[in-house]
């Protein structure tokens, strides 16, 4: 097994054993990213000279014989919505095609803190509005599984990058599946932490309420690894909440005797895909094998947290994108008289079709007139589906469900079909709009394309849902198996 | 049901300029995910309170000091037009 396909807690072990050095796994990455980056596009921008200097770094620090934190020298690849100091952040959007942040975002100072090595700014849906990557313009991202597919979105950079080892872990962002409908896609492991355990500051915003950042790994191990660099209460962000962190590998254990899982029969009815779904029945019958307790149980508000959450992202990305002027930052059209016709040329010239259709959404939904029919009725309806989850959490531990109706499709498949594309984010939505964490871990295949199960917890619950999903892993071979590139 | 006249106020509103061909394809688009999103009116609603934010959320203070703040020069260097410590913009008045 070379270096760059290996997991972080592997690697960091034979750092500590002095068998290889954090300079040697950083040229392994890039030169993985030399041999197969013309097939998969999972990147956007590369940083080798910083990303050689932090890991030569790391090598003083093991010479000096230092106490290693377990990221440092770890190859990291960042979603291109979250800022870095000097490094171009672009949202895959022409509106910040030239946009060099002069400051970091919280995970990345934390990330930095342990030393861990940005190898580069992946892919994205612009914005981070899409379940495919093909709404990026900088170019499309393809699935290392079968290049013919996308590896969805909108995180689908970070997802490709980790499934076609380009870099160790990965961030991303998760407004309403971007972490996990990728992750299952590209057939890797990505957490949604609870909404507020991370801080959302540098990252560029798309619905307030909804996005949080989360990590893209190649095993359940490296999420909790991820998870304990980058949780935690931060001042500069005012909806980052103040909890104990706890050290989520201590929740790594085999065993899930004595948990109670649910599975929601609205999640297993209409809409899921005939083969998904017997993966999926496949992955509950292990864990209840194993010793959890799996019974059904009903989320009756659930059908609903597709149009609420479309109606709710939208109208907070209508809001958040108004900061899009041309004025202090990003795209400004040059030929325009007054300062109302540099607005309009600006935003009309630097947003893509998807951006314009969601603000358009967004704005029509907040207007006057239709605020109380759609947007509030939406806030409204997101009360029931939390309530629903709240009941369920009663009595279970998690909730288990598909992560995708469907295994990847294929490029250019639903580009033209925003409700289809929709569609995508069926399973994980509701997630979202309750607040709870959830990770999407492999399951199994279909057709030769890896299929998610997700797991969701309770708020603030991810070391159980962690437990759950390292058990799964441990008695299963889904995550061993790499696309053939 | 959404008109095209809907859909170029909507536009005003949101500081974008359409072409006609968007403007058709936008009428469409919305339409059919307004359409979707009408199962939301089956359910009663009435005495069901919003929720905007899942957390409880408490206005953040900090001491009325002055801090850290990000330098005029790093600021203005990410403006796409500027001169010394001003961001340049087509004339307002």
């Amino acid at each position: 097994m070379s270096l760059n396909q290996m997991t972080a807690h592997q690697l960091h072990q034979l750092m500590v054993n002095k068998e290889v050095s954090a300079e040697e796994i950083t040229t392994a990455v890039y030169k993985r990213i030399d041999a197969v980056e013309e097939k998969v596009k999972s990147f956007i921008t590369l940083t080798k000279e910083q990303a050689l200097e932090t890991a030569r770094n790391v090598d003083k620090q093991i010479a000096a014989g230092e106490k290693l934190s377990p990221l440092a020298g770890i190859p990291v690849a960042v979603k291109d919505n979250i800022c870095i100091t000097g490094v171009s952040t672009t949202c895959a959007s022409k509106m910040l095609a030239d946009y060099v942040p002069p400051f970091d975002a919280t995970v990345i100072e934390k990330l930095n803190a342990v030393g861990a090595v940005m190898v580069g700014k992946t892919n994205m849906d612009e914005f981070a509005m899409g379940s495919s990557t093909e709404t990026s313009t900088m170019h499309t991202t393809y699935n290392p599984w079968d290049t013919d597919r996308v590896p969805g979105g909108s995180s689908g950079g970070s997802a490709a990058a980790v499934a076609a080892d380009q870099c160790i872990v990965a961030l991303g962002t998760d407004t309403g599946g971007s972490i996990r409908q990728p992750a299952a896609f590209c057939g890797v492991v990505g957490i949604k932490p609870t909404y507020g355990a991370v801080s959302r500051y540098g990252a560029v915003p798309y619905a307030s309420s909804l996005d949080q950042i989360g990590p893209l790994t190649k095993d359940v191990t490296d999420g909790a690894l991820m998870l304990n660099a980058i949780c935690g209460h931060d001042h500069r962000d005012s909806t980052s909440a103040q909890y104990d962190v706890p050290d989520y590998t201590k929740y790594l254990e085999n065993n899930v005797q004595g948990l109670k899982i649910g599975i929601p029969k609205e999640y297993m009815a209409a809409g899921l895909g005939a083969n998904v779904r017997q993966v999926i029945e496949g992955a509950v019958a292990t864990l209840a094998n194993l010793g959890a307790e799996v019974e059904e149980v009903s989320l009756p508000h659930i059908k609903y947290a597709l149009p609420a959450y479309y109606l709710i992202a939208t109208a907070e990305a209508s809001s958040n994108l108004a900061r899009f002027d041309g004025v202090g930052f990003g795209y400004r059209d040059t030929d325009a008289d007054d300062i109302l016709q540099m607005f309009i040329k600006s935003r009309s010239e630097g947003f893509g079709e998807e951006v314009k259709r969601r603000i358009m959404l967004g704005t029509y939904a907040l207007s006057a007139g239709f605020y109380d029919a759609y947007y509030l009725k939406a806030l409204k309806v997101r009360t029931l589906i939390k309530q629903d989850f709240d009941q369920v959490f009663e009595k279970y531990d998690l909730i288990l469900s598909p992560t995708t109706p469907t295994p990847a499709f294929k490029v250019g498949e639903n580009i033209d079909d925003p409700i289809k594309m929709y569609l995508q984010d069926i399973f994980t939505s509701s997630v979202n709009l309750a607040g709870v964490p959830s990770i999407c871990l492999p399951c199994g295949f279909v057709d030769g394309l890896p299929v998610g199960m997700q797991l969701i917890g309770k708020p603030f619950g991810e070391g159980t849902m962690l437990r759950a999903a390292y058990t799964f892993e441990q008695n299963t071979e889904f995550h061993r198996q790499r696309p053939a590139l | 049901m959404i008109s095209k006249k809907d859909v170029e106020h909507v536009a005003l509103l949101a500081r974008l300029e359409l072409s006609e061909e968007q403007k058709d394809i936008y009428t469409k688009q919305l339409n059919d995910i307004l359409e979707h999103a009408s199962a939301l009116q089956e359910l009663d609603t009435e005495n069901v309170p919003p929720t905007a934010h899942v957390l409880p959320i408490e206005n953040v203070f900090r001491e009325d000091k002055v801090g850290d703040h990000l330098p005029n020069d790093k600021a203005t260097a990410i403006a796409p037009d500027s001169e010394g410590n001003f961001i340049k913009v087509p004339k307002i008045l």
